[in-house]
Order: structure tokens, then sequence, then C-alpha cells
């Protein structure tokens, strides 16, 4: 039975040897679940950035209030857009390349249901207040518990289907999708380490530079390997599935992951720079985050040199586009990560906007370039379709959403220094120059080009919201006349 | 011995074995098992008629 004939195949395409199908429900259940979060998460965040414009658009309420949305912003685009589209593609990408179907498909779809309801509990906590208060994990004990049984479920599955596997090799999207499952264990494990007061608040074993430590450990590494390593695991298969050729260099790839993952792991203390944290451990942090560059370039030109010899595709395969621009925004962003991490750097550019700007050069750029191509070449064939409802849509949510980011990184680029400028500016006699309320009027034209950016990007998602729902739709309930747009000039 | 000797010496020991990994990935004897793995991602189905381009390596 051929996939491509039925409408919604039952499990999936069959393997190589014809004998069983993959399990694909658990991915169609993620690749939407991506889809939906995308839109709320960056919802929330042109609202948030709105408030920083028009703060009366809180409405006096206090769940609607910033420092509430904030949070809910942040975990809704990582841990909901971006890890759904991580659960989606490491199952598919792991039965594919390893020529087996999951280990425990009902773990499987345990994870799936667990995941999404971390979320709503995300969603209902936050804007109620209820929060650790620690950046990037903000979640209290009894979401943090649910967090660590559902992601112990995605390792068994994950790690289970390579044990299984029918080929001699591990593929290395395989290796950075594994590293990034481990390390984001035992992140999570350590950095949740409290002693519970209530149901909804509970405080950490640590105390003052150390819980700021371990905190960055975490928070870093959690930029390391959930928005790093988990999306070079879905660079190294969709780069080389989409342009149809191996990855560039399969030895580039092999030093690559080990170099990252053994440097990633102690640049944490540049988020501490002139704190209390000792001076030695913020001199460790900004060295092996200078030394970074070296592997993340090197995973950027194995990812790009992909296409050498047929650069063609790119004109006219709008899903090659976004994997590509991905890993320019990558690169750009991991060139500017360690030059921010320079002590002398970080003095000027640290508590401003340009540390908004970098954030989102690597969320925007990086992570929702790549996981659009994925979800792009993933959604016909988990529907059994030719390619996308519409490939026009695809190539106008492409410039629709590049304009996007450069608006929004280029507006924080020049608040940032001009803000970290007044406020180190002193007059001759030793006095501020800037008091800080002068600072903000001054920033108020780049929050509005930062706006504009940010709806742009949404504009976009909402474009492949919709281009997904009508891919999706039973093929008897769709127009006659659908967009036959060819993939190859 | 004073500890800083010790991590002086970890700290070699880490080069040595980075070293050691880029010798292995780019040694000769890996080349044919390299080009074996970079091809899993494109031979995941028996046929795969959904792709436009042509086959480099034909079997």
């Amino acid at each position: 039975m051929g996939s491509a004939t039925i409408l919604y195949p039952g499990d999936g395409a069959p393997l190589m040897d014809g004998t069983t199908q993959y399990n694909e429900k658990v991915v169609r259940q993620f690749a939407l679940a991506t889809v939906v979060w995308g839109v709320v998460g960056m919802a929330v965040g042109v609202l948030i950035a709105a408030q920083l414009i028009w703060p009366a658009l809180n409405f006096d309420v206090p769940w609607l209030s910033y420092g509430r949305l904030r949070p809910l912003h942040t975990n809704a685009v990582i841990f909901a857009f971006g890890g759904s589209a991580l659960f989606a593609t490491a199952y598919w990408v792991v039965q594919r390349t390893c020529q087996t179907p999951l280990f425990a498909p009902k773990l499987a779809s345990f994870t799936f249901w667990g995941w999404q309801t971390v979320i709503v509990l995300a969603a209902v906590t936050l804007p109620l207040g209820i929060t650790q208060s620690k950046e990037y994990a903000e979640l209290e004990w009894p979401i943090a518990l649910l967090i660590a049984v559902v992601w112990i479920s995605y390792a068994i599955v994950f790690f289970g289907t390579i044990v299984k596997r029918k080929v001699k090799h591990i593929y290395v999207a395989n290796w950075f999708y594994g590293a990034f499952i481990i390390t984001v264990a035992v992140l999570h494990v350590v950095n949740n380490l409290v002693i519970p007061v209530s149901l909804t608040k509970s405080y950490p074993i640590y105390a003052g530079a150390v819980d700021a430590m371990v905190q960055w450990w975490y928070g870093h590494n959690a930029v390391g390997f959930f928005l790093t390593a988990g999306f070079l695991g879905m660079m190294y298969y969709f780069v080389p599935k989409q342009a149809n050729r191996p990855i560039y260099s399969y030895r580039l790839s092999i030093v690559h992951f080990w170099a990252l993952i053994s440097i990633y792991m102690w640049a944490g203390p540049h988020h501490l720079h002139y704190t209390a944290l000792p001076e030695w451990a913020q001199s460790l942090g900004m060295v092996f985050s200078l030394i970074l560059l070296a592997p993340s370039w090197g995973g950027m030109i194995n990812g790009i040199m992909t296409l050498s010899g047929a650069w063609h595709k790119l004109r006219t395969d709008p899903i090659l586009k976004f994997l590509i621009v991905s890993l320019s925004f990558y690169g750009m962003a991991t060139f500017e990560g360690p030059m921010m991490s320079i002590k002398t750097v970080n003095a000027l550019s640290h508590y401003t906007d340009w540390t908004v700007g970098h954030v989102h050069a690597g969320a925007l750029g990086w992570v929702a370039f790549i996981t659009f191509g994925a979800i792009y070449h993933l959604i016909p064939k988990l529907y059994g379709r030719e390619q996308m409802y519409s490939v026009k849509a695809i190539e106008l949510h492409f410039w629709v959403s590049t304009i996007g980011v450069v608006l929004y990184i280029a507006a924080m680029w020049i608040a940032g220094v001009m803000q970290g400028l007044m406020w180190r500016a002193v007059n001759e006699d030793g006095t501020l120059t800037y008091t800080f309320i002068e600072s903000l009027v001054a920033t108020y034209p780049y929050y509005m080009v930062r706006l504009l950016g940010g709806v742009l990007f949404l504009g976009g998602m909402l474009l492949m919201a919709w281009n997904v729902w009508m891919t999706t739709r039973p093929v008897a309930t769709r127009a006659e006349s659908t967009t036959a747009v060819p993939q190859e000039g | 011995m004073d500890i800083n000797t010790l991590y002086g010496l970890l700290t070699l020991l880490l080069l040595v074995l980075f070293i050691g990994i880029v010798l292995w990935a780019y040694s000769g004897r890996r080349k044919k098992d390299f080009e074996e793995a970079a091809r899993l991602p494109l031979e995941d189905e028996p046929t795969d008629s959904s792709d436009t381009d042509h086959r480099e390596n034909k079997k």
C-alpha cells in the first residue's frame, strides 16, 4: 500500500523492506502543535512589544501585565513552538535514518499529551504570577516534575529507537538530537532542585552567587542544547533532504558535534559579567564563548556548502531558502554572541536592547526559520500530498519574515548601543549626563520599528497556518484548482 | 601533587583527545563508512517518487 495514494495514512509510509510502517501520527500531532503555538507565542510577543510603547495595553489587569506576559511569550515560543518542532522532527528523523518504527509508540503518544499539558499549565500559571522567577525556568515545581517525566519518556522513545535500528550507522542528526535530549534532562533537573513550601511556591536549594551560576549554566545551555544542538539535528537532516544531496562533509559534522557539545557547557558565566560571580569564572566563560565561534561556524559552513554545485535550487525552492537563510542568521548570531561575551563589549551591551536583538537574531532568524523549512518539508509528506497547498505562499512567508527579522534586529542594535552609551555618559563633575527616562524616550522610535518587524513576522506565521490548514484538509473539500507551482524551474 | 598541575594535565589530555577525534574523523579508513552514513537521510523509503531531483549515485 503506497502512502501517496491514501489521504490520511493510518500509521505512515512503508519502511525500506516494506514489512511495516513508520509511526507518523505523533509526528503529525507535534507538527500541527508547532504551528498553533507559533501563532500564539508570537502574538503574545507582538502584544508585549506594543505594551512597551503603549503601557495602557495592559488594561490595568494584573494577568496582562508585561512582567507576567513576557515569560509567557518566551515559554510559548521556546518550549511550545520550538519544543513541539523538536519532538516532531526528532521522531521523524530517528525513524527514517534508523529505518525502523518508533520504540514504544504509546509512550511517544504520552509525550505529546504530557507536553501539551505542560504548555497549558504554563499558560495558566504564568499570567497568575506563579513563578520561580528564574529566566526560562519559571514554571513551578509540580509542572517542573511533569516536564521531567515527559522528558525521560522522550529519551526512552528516542534512544530505544536508536537501539533497534536496522542500519549500521547512527546518522549525525541523531547525535545532535541525542545530546540535546540528555543535556536538557540534566540541566532541567539540576536547576529545579527546590524546596517546596506550598503547591505553588518553592525556593531553590542554592543561595547567592551559586544560585545565579546554576541558573545561567542552565540558561546558556538551554540556548546551546535546546535552541542549538536540537535544531542542528534538524539542520543535518532537512538541509540534505530538501537539497536531495548528502551533507557537504560528514567528517566535519563529527568534529563539529564533539567540539560544540564540549565547549558550550562552559560558556554560561558570560551572563554574569561584573556581578558577584568570581572574576576567574567570568573570564573562563568569556574565553569559552570566544572559542565557540569555531565549531558554530564549522556547522554553518557544513550546512550551506551542502548546496555547493546546486545553488540554482535556492532560486526556485522557498523551503530551501528558509533552511539556508536560517544558517546565515545562525552564523551572524554565533559571531555576535562571542563578541558580546567579551567583558569590555558586555559592559556596553548588557541590560540594553542589544541583548534582545541578539536573542531574536537567533530565535527568529535561526530557530524559527529552520523550523519553518522543516515543517513545510514535513506537512505534505505527513498528509500524503505532493507539496504544500500554495508554494507561492511559502515564498511570500519567506520574504515577509525576512524583512521582519531584519527590521527587528537592526532596531534593537541601534537602540541597545544608544542606551549603553547614554547610561555610561558622565559630566565633567562625575554626575550622569542622562536620566534613565531620557534613554527610554530616545528608544521609542526603535520600539516602533521593532513592533513593525514583529507584526510582519507574526503575519508570516499566520500565512503559514493558513497554508498548513489548506494542505491538511481532506482532498474532497479542496478546490479543484490547486495552485500548482513546480518546485524546479 | 599540586591540584593546579592536575588541572593542567587534564587540559592537555582534553587537547590530545580532541586532536585524536579529528585524526580519527579524517583518517582514510573511515571514508567509506562515513559516505554510507551520509546517504542515510536520502534512502528511507523503497521508492522515493516525491523527489524531483536525480540521484547522483544510482545503484
